[in-house]
C-alpha cells in the first residue's frame, strides 16, 4: 500500500533537514501506528505525503501502489486515495461543511472518471454517516470546523474520510485535545472504516488512543527516522518508560 | 472662494455644449440651481481629496470615451423574476421593450413627464436631497446630473409593493453618453424593492434621491456590467425618517471605472440603513465605493460592508464615513471594507472614517486586505478539490458576508451564481 524509501526531506526556505532517511511500509488492511518524542518528525512526514507546500524532498521516494506520490499535486494524492487526518482541522469561514464536503467528493470522483453524486444521494449518504458519528444536522450546515469545540473538529475528520473512502489514511494527532468520550466516538469512527482493502497510519503521543485504535505494528520515530518497529507491546513500554530507554538503546 | 483656473477651465468646457433641458417651470428651476451648484464647486479634478484614488478625468471630459457593446449571451440577471420592467437604451426610456408602468401601491412617472407638469411633489426632493448631500463634502458629478439628467423616474410608493420594479440598462451605441435621475419617495408604512442592472452606456451617471417616511423601507439591489470598457459614476442619496428602512446592494464585475456613492442621512430615531457591495475586478479593473452615512437621531443603525476581489492588477477604492452628529445617541455604526488580492500586482485603497460627537455610541470599522488563505486552500486541496476550484470557494466565502446583506434568498443565490460564474472564466 504505502511504501516510504529513504525518505530525506528539509525545509524550503532554510537549511533544515527534518526528515533523515525515514523507510517504512504499510501492508493493505494494516493499522500502524508512529510514536515518538517532539520534533522527531512525525507531523512533518504527514505533511510531505499529503503534498503540503514549505517542503523540500531530498532524497528517497513515496509511493502509494507504486504510484509516485511526491510528484503529484494535493488533490491528485486525494484522489488516489490518501488522507490526512489533520492534527488542527482548519476552520473555513463563509463554507458551509455540506458544501465542502460535496465538492471534495465529486472533485474527486470526476478525477477518477466516476460520475458526481446527485444532491438527493449525497445527502442521504452525508445524514447516514453524520449520525453514527453523533453529528447532528447543525453542524452540518455550519461552516467548515468554525465554532466547532475540538471533539467537534475531530468528528468532522472522520466524517470526511468517511465520505471519501480513502484507502490510506493517516491520522495525525487525531486524539489531541478529545476528552475520553469523544475519543472512543472518534476511534469508533475510525474502526468502523477498518477493511482489508483500507490502511491507516496512526501518529500519536499517548497509548490510550491505541487502546481504541489497535495496531498491527508499532514504530517508534526520532530525530527523523524509524528507529524502531515492533508489535503493540512497543506502544505499551513507551507509555511506561518514556523514550528515554529506546534513544539510548539505539543511540 | 474662487476655483482655480484650471478646474473652471475644465468645467467650462465641459458645459460648452451642453443645454439644460426643457421642463416645467418647477423642473427647470431645479436644474438652474444645480447648474449653479456645478459652476460654484467645479467639477472634479485630480487634485481633489475625494477623488485622490481615483481619476475622474473620463467623468468629466466633454466627450465621453467610446466603449464596444459587450456580446452577453447568458440570461440577464432579474430575468426570471416577477417583476415591473421598465428599459432605458442607452439612456432613454423604451416604452415598446418595458412593461406598463402600474403597480398596486405605487406610482411611476417619467421625470420628464413629472417635469412638465406645474405642481408636483417630485419637486421637493428632485435635486434636493443631492443639494443636502454636497455638504460637508462636494459631489458636483451629481449636480450636473441634476442640472442635465432629462430621464429617469418619478416613484411614489403608498402601499407595500407586491413585486420589484426593475431597471433594465441596455446599450446599443459605443458612444452613448447617459445620465438618468430617479426620484422615489417611500411613504410612510410604505415598502418598494427597486432592482437595477445592465451595462447602460459608454458612460452613465446616475442618481438616485430617495425619501422614506416613517416606518417605510427601500430595498435597493443593482447588478454592474459586465460591459468592461464602460465607466460609471452613481450617486444615492437617501434621507431616512423614523422607524424607516434602507438597504442597498451593488454587485459589480468588471469595468474600467465605477465610482458608487452612497450618501445616507438618518432623521429620525430608530432607522436603519445598510450599504453593501461585492465587486470582482480583473486587469485595469477600477472599482470605488465611496460612502458617507449621517447618523442625526436616536438610536439608529447603519452597516456599510463591502468586499472586493482583484487580480492581475486591479485597483479597488473605499471611502467609507460615518459621521455621528451631537445628540445622536445609542447609534450603532458598523463599517467593514477588505479586499482579497489574488497577486501582488493589485491593490485596494482605503480611507475609513469615524467622526462622532455624540457620547453613547457603538462605532465600528474595519479595513483589511490580504491573500487567500494558504492554510485553508491546502486543507481543500488535501480533501481533493484542485486549486483553481478551491480558490474559488475560498474566494465566494470571502464575499459571502457582503452577500449576507441582502434580504431575498433568491437574489442571494442567482448574485452568488454570477460571481462563481465570474470567477470559473478568470481563472488565473
Amino acid at each position: 500500500m504505502l511504501e516510504i524509501k529513504n525518505l530525506h526531506v528539509k525545509l524550503a526556505d532554510e537549511d533544515k533537514a527534518i526528515l533523515k532517511g525515514v523507510d517504512l511500509t504499510v501492508e493493505p488492511g494494516k493499522v500502524h501506528a508512529i510514536m515518538g518524542p517532539n520534533g522527531s518528525g512525525k507531523s512533518t512526514m504527514s505533511y510531505v505525503l499529503s503534498g503540503r507546500d514549505g517542503y523540500e524532498v531530498t532524497a528517497g521516494s513515496a509511493t502509494l501502489d507504486g504510484q509516485d506520490l511526491l510528484e503529484l499535486e494535493a488533490e491528485e494524492r486525494a484522489a488516489a486515495g490518501l488522507f490526512l487526518a489533520f492534527q488542527y482541522p482548519v476552520e473555513i469561514p463563509g463554507v458551509g461543511n455540506m458544501t465542502f464536503l460535496r465538492t471534495a467528493l465529486n472533485a474527486q470522483r470526476k478525477a477518477r472518471g466516476e460520475e458526481e453524486l446527485s444532491a438527493a444521494d449525497f445527502l442521504k449518504l452525508v445524514r447516514a454517516k453524520a449520525k453514527a458519528l453523533k453529528m447532528d444536522a447543525e453542524m452540518l450546515k455550519r461552516p467548515v470546523n468554525v465554532g466547532f469545540s475540538g471533539g467537534e473538529k475531530k468528528r468532522n475528520e472522520i466524517l470526511q474520510m468517511a465520505m471519501l473512502e480513502p484507502k490510506m489514511c493517516i491520522l495525525d494527532e487525531t486524539d489531541s485535545g478529545l476528552d475520553v468520550d469523544a475519543m472512543k466516538l472518534v476511534s469508533e469512527g475510525v474502526n468502523a472504516l477498518r477493511d482489508e482493502g483500507r490502511s491507516f497510519l496512526v501518529i500519536t503521543h499517548y497509548q490510550r488512543l491505541l487502546d481504541h485504535i489497535k495496531p498491527d505494528v508499532v514504530h517508534i520515530m526520532a530525530n527523523g527516522r524509524m528507529i524502531k518497529t515492533g508489535g503493540p507491546e512497543l506502544a505499551l513500554e513507551v507509555e511506561q518508560n518514556g523514550y528515554a530507554d529506546i534513544l539510548a538503546e539505539v543511540a | 472662494m474662487a476655483l482655480p483656473q484650471v478646474k473652471l477651465d475644465a468645467t467650462e468646457a465641459r458645459l460648452a455644449g451642453m443645454g439644460l433641458p426643457d421642463g416645467g417651470a418647477w423642473i427647470s428651476e431645479a436644474r438652474q440651481e444645480a447648474l449653479a451648484r456645478v459652476q460654484s464647486m467645479g467639477l472634479p479634478a485630480r487634485r481633489d481629496e475625494y477623488w485622490k484614488y481615483t481619476r475622474p478625468d473620463a467623468l468629466v471630459q466633454a466627450e465621453a470615451l467610446p466603449a464596444p457593446v459587450m456580446e452577453i449571451t447568458d440570461t440577464p440577471i432579474f430575468d426570471e423574476m416577477e417583476r415591473v420592467k421598465i428599459v432605458f437604451v442607452d439612456g432613454v426610456f423604451d416604452p415598446e421593450a418595458s412593461d406598463d408602468l402600474s403597480l398596486e401601491g405605487v406610482q411611476i412617472e417619467r421625470l420628464a413627464d413629472a417635469g412638465a407638469k406645474d405642481i408636483h411633489w417630485a419637486k421637493e426632493l428632485y435635486g434636493v436631497l443631492e443639494a443636502n448631500g454636497q455638504s460637508p463634502v462636494e459631489r458636483p458629478l451629481a449636480a450636473l446630473n441634476s442640472a442635465y439628467a432629462s430621464d429617469g423616474l418619478v416613484i411614489h410608493v403608498t402601499g407595500k409593493a407586491p413585486k420589484p420594479i426593475s431597471l433594465v440598462y441596455l446599450r446599443q451605441s459605443d458612444q452613448a453618453d447617459a445620465m438618468l435621475h430617479h426620484v422615489i419617495k417611500v411613504e410612510s408604512g410604505a415598502e418598494l424593492t427597486l432592482l437595477e442592472n445592465g451595462p447602460a452606456a459608454a458612460r452613465f451617471s446616475t442618481v438616485m434621491e430617495a425619501d422614506i417616511a416613517m416606518g417605510g423601507a427601500l430595498h435597493h439591489i443593482r447588478a454592474q456590467g459586465r460591459d468592461h470598457e464602460r465607466r460609471a459614476v452613481t450617486h444615492i442619496f437617501a434621507r431616512l425618517a423614523t422607524e424607516s428602512v434602507f438597504k442597498s446592494f451593488t454587485l459589480s464585475v468588471n469595468g474600467v471605472l465605477s465610482r458608487n456613492e452612497a450618501v445616507l442621512e438618518l432623521t429620525g430615531d430608530d432607522a436603519i440603513a445598510h450599504v453593501a457591495g461585492a465587486a470582482v475586478g480583473d486587469g485595469d479593473f477600477h472599482h470605488d465605493d465611496t460612502v458617507f452615512v449621517t447618523h442625526d437621531a436616536v438610536n439608529c443603525e447603519s452597516r456599510q460592508v463591502f468586499k472586493k476581489v482583484l487580480r492581475n492588477g486591479a485597483t479597488g477604492v473605499f471611502q467609507g464615513k460615518i459621521l455621528v452628529k451631537e445628540g445622536a445617541q445609542k447609534t450603532d455604526g458598523y463599517q467593514i471594507s477588505q479586499a482579497l488580492l489574488l497577486d501582488g500586482d493589485s491593490q485596494f485603497l482605503v480611507k475609513p472614517e469615524l467622526e462622532i460627537y455624540a457620547d453613547d455610541v457603538a462605532c465600528s470599522h474595519g479595513s483589511t486586505s490580504g491573500a487567500i488563505d494558504d492554510t485553508a486552500l491546502f486543507y481543500l486541496r488535501s480533501r481533493g478539490v484542485p486549486e483553481g476550484p478551491a480558490t474559488d470557494l475560498l474566494t465566494l466565502a470571502f464575499l459571502a458576508e457582503a452577500l449576507e446583506e441582502i434580504e431575498d434568498d433568491d437574489i442571494t443565490e442567482e448574485i452568488r451564481q454570477r460571481l462563481e460564474n465570474w470567477l470559473m472564466r478568470h481563472r488565473g
